[in-house]
This record gives structure tokens, sequence and C-alpha cells, in this order.
């Protein structure tokens, strides 16, 4: 076949536009002098400066990034523990069942799994008066219970890969095995548990749904927030909000990028 | 070869007590027998060798010295302590594993200093004993790099010193040149038995190669099928095999199977379908007449003539159908009157000097009555 390198680029421009050209329009519009999102009416910052004042949007990103970060830490050790028992305790009774379980919040509806979830805190409520009300730690609750699968899952395929005469050869140098696990096994699945910890991160920063149903007064998440008020009509302010978060992942991955880089620097 | 060691070995000294006791060992997964009943005694300072094809249960037995694996029947002791219930991290034995199992995220120094970190030995000493374990498999200098920065003969030497380094009464080593090319394989086996040698630290290997199990070994186990099948000096149990199977896995043989006629005083005469006449051998028990028994002889044993040899035990004729020059040796197959066709093997300068011999002459092969054995298994 013959090379046509317009027709290559245009697949490519094609590509990046459908991927990029939705942000690239939220962050220049984020930059509008205008009330309206639709209409462009000059270059202001006053966005930013009024989104500052915005105590509700404000609050709600503070809740979504403990929530997120509480889900996350949480997740990374159950997932670990779940991820662990299921490659290296070899076949255990219920073993079956516990692989089985670990994987269902994977593929269950978000609507199920929080309205299961709702009706289970109402329940316990009722029953020994914990958790008191729904609120912040309902929500990381229920994230725990979908997130910790993913990081289960990814923490298993990296012990898989894992050669278990690692493990022998430190408890056949001496190391009891918690001891093997903290010293041998954790740093070298420590990669695996870094994007465990991210994607459990994000899972919970993003979700609308589960948060909807066992959130309580008070403790509104940043989409929640988002999405009432793009009911109402959308505000520039979260146009700013959200090109202030799409800054800051980019940052991030920047970073990560920059890290990775040195490290296989130093391998060589 | 390293040859044989000119001490008499401490399994012949009636009074010497066994460093590693193995005793009615059996271990199954599933309906498979792994290992089958297995009784051992290991002796301080051997070089003691497991051998067997893949699945043959040796590294099952050598994961039971470890207490990598538990026992199903039978007991295992160290020391004349019974270790059978003793987890790894207590056992005073370390192992060097197939894959050598370096810590990637560790430098070669701490990989080394790993196990005597767990016994909390103090700092000062572990550096002094860190820096003489580098000095002893020659990788001074080598200390900060990351086993990943090693070459597969440097990583190997790494994972023997920190075996090492916690002086254990045993070392286990399994298929420990397994992953090293050919040239480097023959450099190590010295290495290796020299370091066994100046240490005093008994050894015990496990191989699916038998010219290495030979060449370094004091002792062997040859194992198939869960069972071990012989257990003696690399001569022992290449010169007396005790079975069919022991005789057909170490080395080359000519096998005739044959029913004895009679049992005279020097031996038995073997009456063999397969090589047309009868056959001479030595014979190390009584056996009865009409017992069936298989006749091996190895084929650098067999000597190979032109023309009609001086009267020997055994002498058959033929016709060289395969000659192969090996560069050392020439193997020549034989075919006999009664149809079987005998291996013999000359040494080329032997060869230069004998009468030349090409495809389709007329040969005659004859052996030592004392050259072959009589196998009842």
């Amino acid at each position: 076949m013959m090379r046509r390198p317009s027709l290559v680029f245009s697949l490519l421009a094609f590509g990046y536009a459908f991927l990029y050209a939705p942000i690239v329009s939220l962050i220049v519009y984020s930059f509008n002098e205008s009330r309206l999102v639709t209409v462009w009416a000059g270059f202001s910052t006053k966005w930013y400066t009024s989104l500052l004042q915005n105590e509700q949007l404000l609050g709600a990103a503070w809740v979504s990034l403990r929530i997120a970060v509480m889900n996350a830490t949480l997740a990374v050790v159950l997932g670990t523990l779940a991820g662990t028992a299921l490659v290296r305790f070899g076949r255990f009774r219920g073993r079956s069942a516990l692989a089985l379980m670990v994987g269902a919040p994977l593929v269950m509806p978000d609507v199920i799994l929080g309205l299961a979830s709702l009706l289970l805190f109402v329940a316990m409520e009722q029953l020994i008066g914990w958790p008191a009300g729904r609120g912040m730690t309902t929500i990381t609750i229920a994230h725990v219970t979908f997130s910790m699968a993913y990081v289960a899952v990814i923490v298993q395929s990296r012990l898989v890969r894992l050669d278990p005469s690692l493990e022998e050869a430190a408890m056949d140098l001496g190391a009891r095995p918690w001891k093997v696990f903290f010293v041998i096994t954790l740093p070298l699945i420590a990669p695996a548990l870094a994007a465990g910890w991210l994607l459990a991160f994000t899972l919970s920063l993003d979700d609308l749904v589960i948060a909807s149903f066992t959130s309580g007064p008070g403790a509104s998440t940043l989409p929640m927030v988002v999405y009432s008020s793009v009911r109402l009509g959308v505000s520039p302010e979260i146009n700013a909000l959200a090109s202030i978060m799409v800054g800051l992942v980019t940052l991030g991955i920047v970073i990560a990028g920059v890290i990775m880089q040195r490290r296989a620097a130093d391998a060589r | 070869m390293a040859g044989p060691r000119p001490q008499l070995g401490a399994w012949q000294d009636p009074s010497a007590a066994p460093l590693v006791e193995i005793r009615n060992v059996t271990k199954t997964f599933g309906e498979h027998y792994a290992v089958d009943d297995v009784s051992l005694a290991i002796y301080p300072g051997e070089f003691f060798s497991l051998l067997g094809a893949s699945g043959c249960g040796k590294t099952t037995l050598l994961r039971m010295l470890a207490g990598f694996e538990k026992p199903d029947k039978g007991s295992v002791l160290i020391g004349g302590e019974d270790v059978t219930a003793v987890p790894p991290y207590s056992r005073p034995v370390n192992m060097m594993f197939q894959s050598y199992a370096l810590f990637p995220h560790l430098s070669v120094a701490d990989n080394i200093a790993f196990g005597l970190r767990q016994d909390r030995v103090p700092r000062a000493e572990v550096n002094e004993r860190v820096a003489e374990m580098l000095r002893l498999v020659r990788l001074d200098g080598y200390a900060r790099r990351k086993p990943d920065q090693l070459s597969g003969g440097q990583r190997q030497r790494v994972a023997l010193a920190r075996a090492l380094v916690k002086q254990p009464k045993l070392l286990l080593l399994d298929e420990p040149l397994g992953a090293l090319d050919r040239k480097l394989r023959e450099h190590t086996q010295f290495e290796l038995v020299n370091l066994q040698e100046r240490l005093g630290i008994t050894f015990v290997m496990v191989t699916h190669d038998q010219e290495e199990a030979m060449t370094m070994s004091t002792r062997m186990a040859v194992m198939n099928e869960g069972r071990i099948r012989q257990i003696g000096t690399p001569a022992e149990i290449y010169e007396y095999p005790s079975n069919r199977f022991v005789a057909g896995f170490i080395g080359a043989v000519n096998q005739f199977e044959g029913r004895v006629t009679e049992q005279l005083d020097e031996g038995l005469t073997v009456h063999c379908e397969s090589a047309g006449t009868d056959l001479r051998v030595h014979a190390q028990h009584e056996v009865a007449p009409g017992t069936p028994v298989a006749v091996v002889v190895r084929p650098e044993k067999v000597r190979i003539f032109a023309e009609q040899p001086p009267p020997c035990d055994n002498g058959l004729s033929g016709k060289v159908e395969e000659i192969a020059y090996l560069g050392d040796v020439s193997i020549y197959h034989v075919r006999v009157a009664g149809g079987v066709l005998i291996e013999a093997q000359l040494t080329n300068r032997a060869r230069r000097a004998a009468a030349p011999l090409t495809w389709g002459d007329q040969a005659w092969v004859c052996w030592n009555a004392d050259d072959a054995v009589a196998l009842l298994e």
C-alpha cells in the first residue's frame, strides 16, 4: 500500500480532536468574560476569582478530596490483602467464593451498588445505631467496597508474575512470613499499589451515582454539586474548577512521567 | 573430572553420624506420588547429588530439606534433630535457587547481608562477612550493583554467596549450573567442588545432568518416579548399576535380556537369544539357573577387531553398520548374528593403531566377563 501522509495526518488530527476538543473548549470558555458559556465576549479571569469565593463548590471539592484519599488508602490495604490471599495462600476453603465476590463489584451496576449500600446503612442504623446518619463515612465505605475490587485485580496480576522463590529465599534466609511480606513482597509490588491507589482515588473522585445514594445532608461531593448546578444552568465557575482539575491531573502525569524516566535511566 | 577422593567416605565409617536423615518420606500432590517412601542418609562433608529426569521427585525432596514442603508421611532429621515440622526460617539450612531468586530491589551487598540481618548480627560484623563473601566469590567491587546489572555467571555467584554467608550446616543447590552456558558451567563445576572442600559444608545438589552429578559428587542417588533407584559413588553407579533403569539412565549401555543357564565359581553363564550365544558375566550374588536377567556392558569396555582376536570371555562377530566420529572417540555399531546391535567405543588414538574398519566390514567384538554386570531388577 502507498503511504499517504496527508491521510495519516488527518486521521491523527481527527483522533486528537475527538479526545481533546471538549476539554480545550471547556478551558477556553473558563476565561470567557460573558456569563453565557456559548458566547465569547473577551478574555477574563473573573470566574477564577468568583470560584474562590464560592463556598459551596470549594467545600464540595474538599469533601470529595478527603473521601477520595481515605477511600484510596483503605482500598489499597483491603485490596492487597484480598489479592495476596488469592494468589499466595494456595487452595484454602472458600477461595473460589472469595475470588468471585472480590470481582463482583467490577461488573455490578453503580445504581444497584448504591441502593444496596443505602439499604444496608439504614438497616444498620436501626439495629446497632451505626453509622449514625449518612455522610462522608457512608460514602467512603460504599466507595471502598467497589474500588478495593480494582486494587485486588491489579495486585493479583502483579503477584502472579512475581517469582515465588523470591519469597521462599527470604524465608530460607531466616525471615518470618510477615517480615517477608513487608521487606520483599511489598517493595516488589509497590508500583501496583501506587497504580491501585491512583485508580481508587480517581474512581472515588469521579463517582456520582453511589455518592448520591449514600450521602446525607452536609456531605455533598463535587460531582453531586456540579451535577445539580448544571441542571440550573452551567456557570463558567464550573469551567474554571474543571480547568484547575485538568491542570492538576496534567501536572501529576508529567511528574510521574519524569520519575519513571529517571528510574529507567538509573536502571541502565 | 574431579576424580575419586583419596579419603575414606564418611558413609563407609560405621561410627559416623549422618547429618541428614530422611526416613520413609512420602509426599503426594493429589493422586501423584512425588516422593514415594524414600529413605536416605547424608554424612557431614559430602557433596551429594540427587539425579533424575524432570518430575522424578528430586526437587520435592530438596524442598522438604529446606522446609518448603511437608512430607505426608515419614520424618526428616538434620543433625539428629527431627525438623519435619520446623519452618524454613528456623532450619540450619540454606538453599541456592535455580532462578537464583536474588532480590531485585536490593544491591548485591544487601542481598548477601539479608540473612545476617534477620539474625540481628551487629552491623560491623555484617559488613565484614559480606566483604569476605564477595572476596570468596570474586565479586569485590560489585557490592553496590543491582542484580539486573550483573551477568548470569555473576548472579550465580551472588546467589551462592548469599546462601553461604550464614555458614549453614547444609547447603541445598537446585540445578545450580542450569542457567549457565556450557563453557562457564564446566569451569564453575570445579569452583563449586573446590569451595565445598575448602569450607567443609555439606552440599546437596539437585541436577538432571548426569555428567554434572558424576563430576561433582562424592555420592549420588538416582531417582525415578518418586523413588531412589540406587545410591552410591559415581564410580559404583557407573560400573555396577543395580537395575536396568540406572544402567540405561547413566551413560550408554549394551543390554541383553536372557536366562541364567549355570552358576560357576567365577560367574554366571547367561543364554541370550538376541546375542545369539551364551554370555559369561561376573556375578555379585547367587542366582538360580532359569532366572531372567539383563546383561549390561558399557561401550568403552567392548573391544573391536578387524580380524579374529585371541579367545576371550565373550566374543561375537558381526557387520559394522555405523561409525560415528566424535573427536576424542569413535563409536561403532556392529550387528551380530543374533540380530542385536552392539555399540563399541574406541578412543581415536587406539583407532589409528588398530586395523582400519569401515562400513559393512566383518568385525569381531569381545569383552571380559568382569566388565559386564547381570541385573535382576
